[in-house]
Order: C-alpha cells, then sequence, then structure tokens
C-alpha cells in the first residue's frame, strides 16, 4: 500500500478557510429559511410586526428550546430520550400536589419542579447506563411510566390556583420591556450549552463519543459518567420547563405537554444534528427552534389549528433530513 | 428440561397464569370461562397489532405511527361506510388493509430508498398520520348513528362460541406464524436482525426486508382500524391516541428484542394477554383505571431488565472448562 | 489443461489514500485449490471483497465460464456461484445450525413453505458426511469458534457454488480441527469446485494447494504450480526483500519491575495469569489467534472486570475499573481493532491525539485549541505521521498512519506501560518498520512495552521476553535468546515435542 497523501515534516493545522466552511454550512441555510418564513409571516398578516405579538411568537419556542438545548447533547452521544414531555407531566403534577397539599411557597414550588425533573433524569440515567439497557426502550418506558404516575396522582381533576409570584415565571417581562422572562432564560441556557458543547472537554468528549463509543472509551473517555450527565440535564431542562409552562397556563393536567417529545426532537434534527450521533451544534438548534416557533406562529395567525400543524412539524422533521441525502444521491448518480 | 425453564414464553404464561389466580382467590368470578374469553376477545386488537410490530423489530427497526395508521384508516372506512352504506363489509375489511399497507409502504419506502432512521420516519408519520385524520374528518366524530347495523355488528357475530373479534386475531395469529416460521421472507426478518452483514453475504436485500416488515405492519393497523373503530362505534382525530406505546410494550413484554432478531409470535402475543389481563383485573380488584398507564410503563422496564440479563454477552468462551459449563 | 472456472484480468481498486489493487490477475481452475499468497495488507481481502460482490472494482474484468460477469451485489455473486468462507465466520448466533447452512436455498414443501424436516434432515447428513459432530437443531450460539467454522462449510458445501474462497480457514482451527479441514477441502475438489485458499501460513500452502499466486502491495507478483515451486521462491516473492527481516538494534537496559499482574482471571475468558515487566522490556505475548491474550490485555486496561488476581505498578496496587482509570495510573492500551476500538473515524487527526489528555491543554474544564494543536504535532511528527494536515478527517488516512495516530495519542499520556496488540497487523511495510523503529526507541526512554502479536518474526525480533498463551492459559514465559520458531510454534499449539520432530 501506498499513500498517496505526501507530507512535509511540518503538518499544517488546517487547510480550508474557516470563513468559506462557515458560509455554506446548515445553519447558514436555516437562517436563510427563517428570515423567509419571517418574512413571509409579516405578509401573511399585518399584526405580525407588532413588538407585542413578537414577543408572544417566543413563547412557542422557549419551552421545547430550554429541553431541546440538553436533547441536542443527549442525541450527539448517539442516545434519545422520549420521555421529556411525561417528565413534565410528572414535575408538574408533583408541583401542583406540593401546593394544594403542603401550601409551599413559590421557591419551593420551583424547586419541586427542577428536582422532579432531575429525578427522572437520573432514573433515565441509571437504567441506561448501569443497567446497559436502549435508551429508545427505557424511555418508551419511563415515557409511560412518568405521565403514568401524574395520571395515579391527578386523574381527571387539574390542579390550578397558582401563586401570582409563581405565573411570572411563565408569564413575567422583564421589567417594562416586551422581553419575557422565558426568552432571556432561554438565551441564557443557549449561550451555556453553546459554551458546554463547543468549548469545554466535556462537550469534546460528548461528540467523540457520539462519533465512536467504543473507541472513546478506549481512549480513556468515561462514557457512562457523561452519558449519565447528559440524560440528568435533559431530565433537569425539562423540569425547568415544566415550571415555565405550569407558570403560564395556571394549572396542570395529567395531559400537559402531550406529544412535546416530538417537536423538541424535530427541533435538534431540524438544526442539524444527526440522529446517528457525533454531529451538531448549539447554534443550529435555535435558529431551529425559533423556526418552529415563526412558523406555527404564523399558522396560528392564519387560524391553522393545532393538529394541522402537527402535520406541518413531522413532515418538516422527514423533508429535513431526507433533503441531503436525496441531494447526495443525485450528485452520485450524476458523478 | 433446562430448556423449558430458559424459555421465556413458558416464564410469562406462568406469570399471567398466578396474576389471574391472585385475582380469582379473591374474586372468584373472575376466572370463569365467560371472563376470560371476554378478556380475550378484548385483547385481539393488541395481539395483531403487536404481531406486527414484531415483524418491525425483528428487522432492527421500529414502528412508532401503527396507532396513528390505525385512527386514520379507522377514519377513512367509517366515513366510507356513513357515506355509501351499501359497500359490503369484507370490501371495505379488504380496502382498510390496503390502506394500512400503503401507509406503511411509506414508512417502509423512507427506510429502504433513504436510509433514515426507522424512528425518526415513524415519529414524522406518527403525527402525520394523525393530521390527516383531522383534514379529512374536519375534526368531526362518526358515531354509531352514522354507521350501518353489519358495520357495527360484523365483530360481534359468534362462530363455535368465539366473537368474530376473536377469531380475527387467531386467523391474523396463525398467518404471521406462518409466515415467521415457514417462509423465506419471514426467516429474512430474523436473519437481517441477528446479522445484517452477514445477511448481505446470503443474498437478503436488508433493505426491501425492512420495507416489507412496515408493509405487514401498516397491513394489520389498517385491519386493526375497522375493528377498533367498529368496536368502539365512534371514530374521532383521539382514537387509540398514545397506543403505540402500548403496542411495543406488549411486544418487549413478550420478549422481543429491540435490538432485533430475537421474539416468537407466541411471545408477542403472550406479551399482549398480559397487558389485557392486567387492565382486566384493575377493575375487579377496585384500583382506578388511570393506573393502567403507569404499569405498563413498569411492565416495560421489567421486561426489558430481564431480557437483557439473558441477551448480556458474558464474554469470549476460551477457557477450555468454560466451555462445558456451557 | 482445462480452462479456469473463474478469470480475473486487471482488476484495480482504490480508496482514499490507498492503492489497494493494480491490475491484478487471478485465474482458479475446477477440482484445484488455488492458494493465494501475500503478507498483510497485500490486497487479498479487497480481492475477496471485490468476488463477493462488496466492493466494486476501479477498472478490470471478471469472467466466469468464459462469460463477462458484473458483481454488483452479493447476491450477483452468489447467483455466479461464488461463495466465501471468512476470516470471521458471518453467520447467525440466534438462529439453528440448519438453517445456518440452508438460509436463503432452504428446501421446500408443495406449498412453498419452508420444509424444516427435509431441511434439518439434509444438514445433519451434510454434517455427518464432514464427520463435524454437531447437531442441526441446536442454536449456532452454542457452538466454539471452530465448529462455526465447519458450520461454514457445510454451507458451501449445500450451495451449488463452483467457486469456493476460504479466507484464512485455519486461523481459529486447532491442529486436529485444520486436518479435519483439509479431509473437507478434497472433498470439495473431488466435487469439482474450484477453490481460493488464502492463508500465509506456508505448511498449509504446501500441503494442499495445486497452485499459487502472489500478491505484494497490491499488484500481482508471480504465480504457478506449487509442485514446480520451491519455498524459498514463493517467500522471496511475497515478501520482495531478504527474507530475515530487519529489526531495530536496541540498547535499552532492563531495570526494575514496573507492572506485576498476579493470579488475573475470568470467568470464561482466561486463569491464574501472572506475568511482569520490567522498566526498559519488551514483553511480548504469542499465541494462536483466539488464546485469550487480547482478552488478558483488556483487563489489565480496565475494559473488562477480571474476577480474581492483583495488579501491582510501581509499587501500588490498582485496580483500573475502566481505561481511564488506567490511562491515570500510567497504562495505555493500543487495540488490534484499529477501526473500531483505535482511532475515532469521523474526527480529525488532532482530535483523536487530545482526546485522553484534554485535562493537560485545556484550562479549568475550556479547550485551548493552540495547545491542543501544538501537542498533537509534536507527536504525530515524533512518528512521522503522512497527512495534509492536522485537521484531516483519520478515517481518510491509510492504515499504518491511522496506527501512528493511536500510538500518538497515547504518548502524550506519558505512560508508564505500552500495550501493543498486534500493532503491525495490517499495515504497510513501510509504517511497520517504522512502528518497530519506534519500540525500540519508546524502551529505551525508559517505558515498558508489551507486544501481544501472532507474527513469528515480529516476536523473535521485537521480545526480550516472550509469553506463551493457550486456550486462556500461560503455558510458559521463555526468555529470547537462541529461540527456535518451532518451539514457539509447538508451545502455542499444543504439539508434543517428538510429534513435531
Amino acid at each position: 500500500m501506498t499513500d498517496m497523501s505526501s507530507a512535509g515534516r511540518q503538518l499544517p493545522d488546517r487547510l480550508d478557510n474557516p470563513l468559506k466552511s462557515a458560509v455554506l454550512s446548515w445553519e447558514s441555510l436555516l437562517v436563510l429559511v427563517a428570515l423567509a418564513i419571517f418574512v413571509g409571516n409579516s405578509f401573511a398578516s399585518p399584526y405580525f410586526l407588532n413588538p407585542w405579538s413578537l414577543s408572544d411568537l417566543t413563547f412557542n419556542f422557549t419551552e421545547k428550546g430550554l429541553i431541546a438545548l440538553a436533547m441536542a447533547l443527549v442525541i450527539i452521544t448517539g442516545e434519545i430520550d422520549l420521555s421529556v414531555a411525561s417528565i413534565i407531566a410528572l414535575a408538574s403534577t408533583l408541583m401542583g400536589f406540593a401546593l394544594h397539599t403542603f401550601g409551599v411557597p413559590t421557591p419551593v414550588l420551583v424547586l419541586v419542579g427542577v428536582l422532579t425533573g432531575l429525578g427522572c433524569g437520573a432514573f433515565n440515567g441509571f437504567l441506561v447506563t448501569v443497567l446497559k439497557l436502549p435508551s429508545i426502550v427505557v424511555t418508551i418506558g419511563t415515557m409511560s411510566l412518568f405521565r403514568g404516575l401524574a395520571y395515579i396522582i391527578l386523574g381527571d381533576r387539574s390542579y390550578g390556583g397558582y401563586p401570582r409570584d409563581f405565573a411570572w415565571f411563565g408569564q413575567g417581562y422583564i421589567g417594562d420591556s416586551v422581553i419575557s422572562f422565558e426568552l432571556v432564560l432561554f438565551a441564557v441556557a443557549a449561550v451555556l450549552f453553546y459554551v458546554l458543547l463547543h468549548h469545554t472537554n466535556f462537550g469534546r468528549r460528548v461528540f467523540a463519543i457520539g462519533n465512536n463509543a467504543t473507541a472513546a472509551q478506549f481512549s480513556g473517555v468515561r462514557v457512562d459518567r457523561i452519558k449519565f450527565v447528559l440524560f440528568c440535564l435533559t431530565g433537569l431542562m425539562s423540569g425547568l420547563a415544566a415550571v415555565l409552562l405550569t407558570a403560564r397556563l395556571g394549572s396542570t393536567r395529567p395531559s400537559i405537554a402531550q406529544g412535546f417529545e416530538l417537536d423538541v426532537i424535530t427541533m435538534v434534527v431540524l438544526g442539524g444534528v444527526s440522529i446517528l450521533g457525533g454531529a451538531g451544534s448549539i447554534i443550529g438548534v435555535v435558529i431551529a427552534a425559533l423556526i418552529i416557533g415563526l412558523v406555527t406562529f404564523g399558522l396560528g395567525l392564519l387560524n391553522v389549528p393545532g393538529i394541522v400543524m402537527s402535520i406541518f412539524t413531522g413532515s418538516l422533521l422527514i423533508v429535513v433530513i431526507a433533503l441531503p441525502i436525496l441531494y447526495k444521491m443525485w450528485k452520485e448518480r450524476r458523478a | 428440561m433446562n430448556r423449558i425453564l430458559k424459555n421465556r414464553e413458558v416464564w410469562l404464561a406462568l406469570a399471567i397464569l398466578a396474576v389471574v389466580i391472585g385475582v380469582t382467590l379473591r374474586f372468584p368470578r373472575f376466572s370463569q370461562p365467560g371472563n376470560l374469553l371476554t378478556i380475550f376477545n378484548d385483547t385481539s386488537i393488541l395481539m395483531m397489532l403487536a404481531l406486527g410490530q414484531m415483524a418491525v423489530i425483528l428487522t432492527r427497526s421500529i414502528d412508532l405511527s401503527m396507532a396513528s395508521n390505525l385512527a386514520l384508516t379507522g377514519m377513512i372506512v367509517a366515513m366510507t361506510n356513513a357515506a355509501f352504506p351499501f359497500i359490503p363489509i369484507p370490501l371495505l375489511i379488504a380496502g382498510c388493509v390496503v390502506a394500512g399497507a400503503a401507509l406503511g409502504a411509506f414508512n417502509g419506502i423512507l427506510v429502504w430508498k433513504l436510509d433514515i432512521p426507522p424512528i425518526v420516519v415513524t415519529l414524522g408519520t406518527l403525527t402525520i398520520f394523525r393530521g390527516l385524520v383531522f383534514v379529512i374528518s374536519g375534526g368531526a366524530w362518526v358515531n354509531a348513528a352514522q354507521m350501518s347495523t353489519d358495520f357495527i355488528q360484523l365483530q360481534r357475530g359468534v362462530f363455535l362460541g368465539l366473537p368474530i373479534l376473536s377469531w380475527f386475531a387467531i386467523v391474523v395469529a396463525a398467518l404471521v406464524y406462518v409466515l415467521m416460521t415457514r417462509t423465506t421472507l419471514g426467516r429474512a426478518f430474523y436473519a437481517i436482525g441477528v446479522n445484517p452483514t452477514a445477511s448481505v453475504y446470503t443474498g437478503i436485500n436488508v433493505g426491501r426486508t425492512k420495507f416489507m416488515a412496515f408493509v405487514l405492519s401498516g397491513a394489520i393497523s389498517g385491519l386493526c382500524g375497522y375493528l377498533w373503530i367498529s368496536r368502539y362505534v365512534i371514530a374521532s382525530v383521539e382514537v387509540a391516541g398514545g397506543y403505540e406505546l402500548t403496542i411495543v410494550a406488549a411486544c418487549v413484554i413478550g420478549g422481543v428484542s429491540i435490538a432485533g432478531g430475537i421474539g416468537t409470535v407466541g411471545g408477542a402475543l403472550l406479551g399482549a394477554i398480559f397487558l389485557g389481563v392486567v387492565n382486566n383485573a384493575l377493575p375487579v380488584i377496585g384500583v382506578s383505571p388511570f393506573w393502567q398507564m403507569a404499569i405498563s410503563g413498569a411492565a416495560i422496564l421489567l421486561a426489558v431488565v430481564l431480557n437483557a440479563r439473558g441477551e448480556r454477552s458474558k464474554g469470549r468462551i476460551i477457557l477450555k472448562k468454560a466451555e462445558v459449563v456451557a | 489443461m482445462t480452462d479456469p472456472i473463474l478469470t480475473l484480468s486487471g482488476i484495480s481498486k482504490s480508496f482514499p489514500g490507498v492503492r489497494a489493487l493494480h491490475k491484478v490477475a487471478l485465474e482458479l481452475y475446477p477440482g484445484e485449490v488455488t492458494a493465494l499468497i501475500g503478507e498483510n495488507g497485500a490486497g487479498k481481502s479487497t480481492l475477496v471483497k471485490t468476488l463477493t460482490g462488496i466492493y466494486q472494482p476501479d477498472e478490470g474484468e471478471i469472467r466466469v465460464g468464459g462469460q463477462v460477469v458484473s458483481l454488483p451485489t452479493a447476491i450477483a455473486a452468489s447467483n455466479a456461484g461464488i461463495t466465501a468462507i471468512h476470516q470471521e465466520t458471518v453467520l447467525f448466533d440466534e438462529l439453528s445450525v440448519a438453517e445456518n447452512i440452508y438460509l436463503g436455498h432452504a428446501p421446500r414443501n408443495r406449498f412453498g413453505l419452508i420444509d424444516w424436516k427435509t431441511m434439518r434432515a439434509e444438514a445433519q447428513k451434510t454434517l455427518d458426511a464432514m464427520a463435524a459432530g454437531i447437531d442441526a437443531g441446536i442454536p449456532l450460539k452454542e457452538l466454539c469458534i471452530a465448529k462455526k467454522h465447519l458450520v461454514a462449510v457445510a454451507r458451501a458445501l449445500s450451495i451449488d457454488a463452483q467457486v469456493v474462497i476460504m479466507d484464512e480457514p485455519t486461523a481459529a482451527l486447532s491442529q486436529k480441527e485444520i486436518e479435519e479441514l483439509y479431509v473437507l477441502v478434497d472433498l470439495l475438489k473431488q466435487d469439482g469446485k474450484a477453490i481460493l485458499f488464502i492463508s500465509h501460513k506456508f505448511d498449509e500452502i504446501f500441503r494442499i494447494a495445486d497452485r499459487y499466486t502472489v500478491f505484494r502491495d497490491g499488484e500481482m507478483v508471480g504465480k504457478g504450480l506449487i509442485k514446480q515451486t520451491p519455498q524459498g521462491e514463493i517467500v522471496r516473492m511475497m515478501v520482495g526483500r531478504p527474507v530475515d527481516q530487519i529489526f531495530p538494534e536496541r540498547s535499552a537496559t532492563i531495570g526494575q519491575t514496573v507492572l506485576d499482574v498476579q493470579g488475573l482471571s475470568h470467568p470464561t475468558e482466561f486463569e491464574d495469569i501472572s506475568f511482569a515487566v520490567k522498566k526498559g522490556e519488551i514483553l511480548g505475548f504469542y499465541g494462536l489467534v483466539g488464546a485469550g491474550r487480547s482478552e488478558v490485555m483488556q483487563a489489565v486496561f480496565g475494559m473488562t472486570a477480571p474476577s480474581s488476581g492483583t495488579m501491582v505498578l510501581d509499587g501500588r496496587t490498582i485496580a483500573p475499573r475502566s481505561p481511564a482509570d488506567a490511562v491515570e495510573a500510567g497504562i495505555v492500551y493500543v487495540p488490534e481493532e484499529r477501526g473500531k476500538q483505535g482511532v475515532i473515524t469521523g474526527e480529525p487527526i488532532f482530535k483523536n491525539v487530545s482526546l485522553p489528555s484534554l485535562d493537560k491543554t485545556s484550562r479549568n474544564g475550556f479547550l485551548r485549541m493552540v495547545e491542543e494543536f501544538k501537542l498533537a504535532r509534536t507527536y504525530t511528527e515524533r512518528l512521522d505521521l503522512r497527512a495534509s494536515s492536522l485537521s484531516q478527517n483519520v478515517s481518510t488516512l491509510s492504515g499504518g498512519n491511522q496506527q501512528k495516530v493511536v500510538i500518538a495519542k497515547w504518548l502524550a499520556t506519558l505512560p508508564k506501560v505500552i500495550i501493543l496488540d498486534e500493532p503491525t497487523k495490517g499495515i504497510d511495510i513501510g509504517s511497520k518498520a517504522a512502528v518497530h523503529g519506534f519500540m525500540a526507541e519508546l524502551v529505551a526512554q525508559g517505558l515498558s512495552v508489551i507486544m501481544v502479536s501472532s507474527e513469528l518474526p515480529e516476536i523473535l525480533g521485537m521480545s526480550d521476553r516472550i509469553v506463551v498463551m493457550r486456550e486462556g492459559l500461560i503455558i510458559d514465559t521463555l526468555d529470547n535468546r537462541n529461540l527456535q520458531p518451532e518451539t514457539l510454534v509447538r508451545l502455542a499449539a499444543g504439539i508434543a515435542q517428538e510429534q513435531a520432530a
């Protein structure tokens, strides 16, 4: 065997121009799509460009987006968590339970929601990393289990009467501005996750696991520990989303957030994260969250019912994955 | 003897028996033949769906769109019946099977030709199919008054002491059993699940085989679309909402390995019956039906833990004395 | 003379960075065994994959029975009458032995359904004719590797194949089983099948082959009749250089014991493994494929948990429960399966190299790319890595250069003990010499090296002491002074002295 790549003694760091690859990236394509939908929306409805309706728009993606940030990392390692919506249901139910049984104050209420999420995530993580079970079956199971527990507690009743200061988490704005607390929280979380995934050792190991978990393990990466942390993180973000959603809706039913997992996964995949693991970026996920928000809001302005919107989300999920594959096949056929 | 004890169908049958005996001890009427037949009839649809799902899971795939497929074909057949009550029911049933198979083929094509992971494809079609139910019905229901008598009564007829619905399950189970054990296609489901690379060498087209599994699960979903609607005599957007997980649960409990290649018709049927028995037992022993979801979730987790214990490789067998033990 | 059944002419195949086959030719004759001879990386596996429809040649012609055929898929190859028995038996663990033999061409009854009874009976008949001693009804997973091999042969017999490719069929077999295999090969010959027998063991080739074709570095360098060609001639063609391979001179002074392993055991893989490696020493592990050497090393590296035994590193007892623990303690492992366990394909060179050293290159857990590039450059240049840039994806490198990336990755962690598992398997001769030279350099710097190898010249040329393993046990530990290759082979295969002589 001979080597066709000739060598100099001094190896350059890289050959390609980083600017050029940035322009041609999936993220820039997403930005274009987002802009197009934005322009389309502003033509479709005269109310769209009003600051308050733009602010309303953000509520369409902040809660799911928070979960998508963590889910992106889970999917990059080649795992998946289908139980996120059920975690919201259980966390919300336990918050309502704590409020109505013990009359706890708002800070404790938030703590209950977030810790429930963390606990559920840790349970998923335990099953996946300690008992070595496939995450897809585990989270299909806990998807039933967590929401099932919510049904056991609540049945067909609902919890309401959340305190005013609690409602602020889902309905409040920063000062007198039109910027909601949820949006600020999402922005902060996005920056944190961006740094975590792209600028820390932890993030580098997440990618290594997704590319080849066995080789990563053989390279001294503590694969199980990292996966466990990621499931906990996803649970935690779901708990946080439960706080926001409960505060925004002001009530809890066991059916809360039904089908959220699909929207979250769609955001992640649309954002360019490979469902097979090993590739993806937080910027992509953030833009994808924005796109989903824009689309749902735009269709809402046109009075399209929610269930029909879900056709759109479902198709988007498939089309976004199919297009690059079709493009590649088309290119190969021409070659 | 050893082989019988290693057989998980035997253990599952014993578990079901234990539940039945446990409930009977306090509520003797539970195990009267009539009630047991009712449970069987109640579980018929789940049994058929579990068999379709098993074929897909054997090929290292998953079909999360079965319940939505069922709802969509169910709505189509209900609306057709309401609009054209003169169309004979057997023709409607055939139409359901074809429509369901077509929806399954859509999943299968994406998996086969574009190589998109099945979980992504069927998560997408799960929402698309259900959204389409709304689109074609405009959100309206089709209720008993709009359906023809034949449409509703067919499955309630009794033949040899069993309702026709039960006979549907028995016939489908027999057909799937023959397919799985006696045909090239059925063995190919197993082969590509056990070892996709080796399957290619033996001349099996892996993509096409997966496609066929999706067509099968789709056809069964379509058939169950009619059976479900005519049983509960209402067609709406919410029909069988979330039921896809119950189907997967039945398979997992029945010992079908999510990693592919392992699973039997008997196991999948017992998995479904286990869920059916538990769900029927709950109201009898005075537990609220709201427990159902959590119990099936717990059952999935328990089953997958037990499956994994059996499947876990214990390293290579190199030592001579270890070979004797194994 | 009869015409060949299968003729290849002008076949070429390239991969990014590697020219695997260059205008090779091959003829196979009915009722004859043709040996395909060549070192690792000579292009034998690529040829097999081309013949079985897994790879498409870039150019060239394949003729079966005089007709030009194309083999776009494995099915096409099978339909053309070509079947292969592979190095790693690719069969179906969960299915029964009978079904493994008949999958794809099972007997049917008059309804077109699979006839299990006939299938099982036929399978049993084939197995009995081979004196395999296997019950066709049991699941394949209950058989050991050697028996699975026999099932693969039975499968080839049951298919109406004209061409049977046997790819290193004896690698995992005991001496007795190899003898049984020879009988089977004769059976296939009498059946008029053309057999391509791939091996690098000369005793086997001279025992059963009628013809030979030699590959070197992806080219065909010679062919002929075995009977008319002296062994030395073929060896010369195969290696293309004097047979005595040059191994580097070593000046390392051997010091204190660094790693001491005592009584390491595992329920099924190995038992009572005790050895010690000293500072500046290369300790060789020799044995047949599947003797349990890699399994022992992976337990030392924390990948699998041993059931008992102790390990002492530099006077401190250690019990690594994961590779991460082992690396922290100072033990690193270059795995045999480079593509699956060694490099992270899909990631660039520098990320591969820095992965275990991130704690050193980063600050407070935050990446510092400048430091990573510096680290990667330092170590890859020491190994003379051939690449276009440090951001090149490792999957586009040749096997030899991938191996250099793996070694560079570990050297950057400044280990005390480095374990190399078949370090030169499947890499070109140039890289081989580089890896050997580097091992000598490492021990000169005071590292301890454990080298698992199945290649006699390598084990004899590089080791200070040699541990021989067989069936999960250590058979002997020998000083590498005036050792005869026959001694090692005899110990590894379990052949008594008088039989070998």
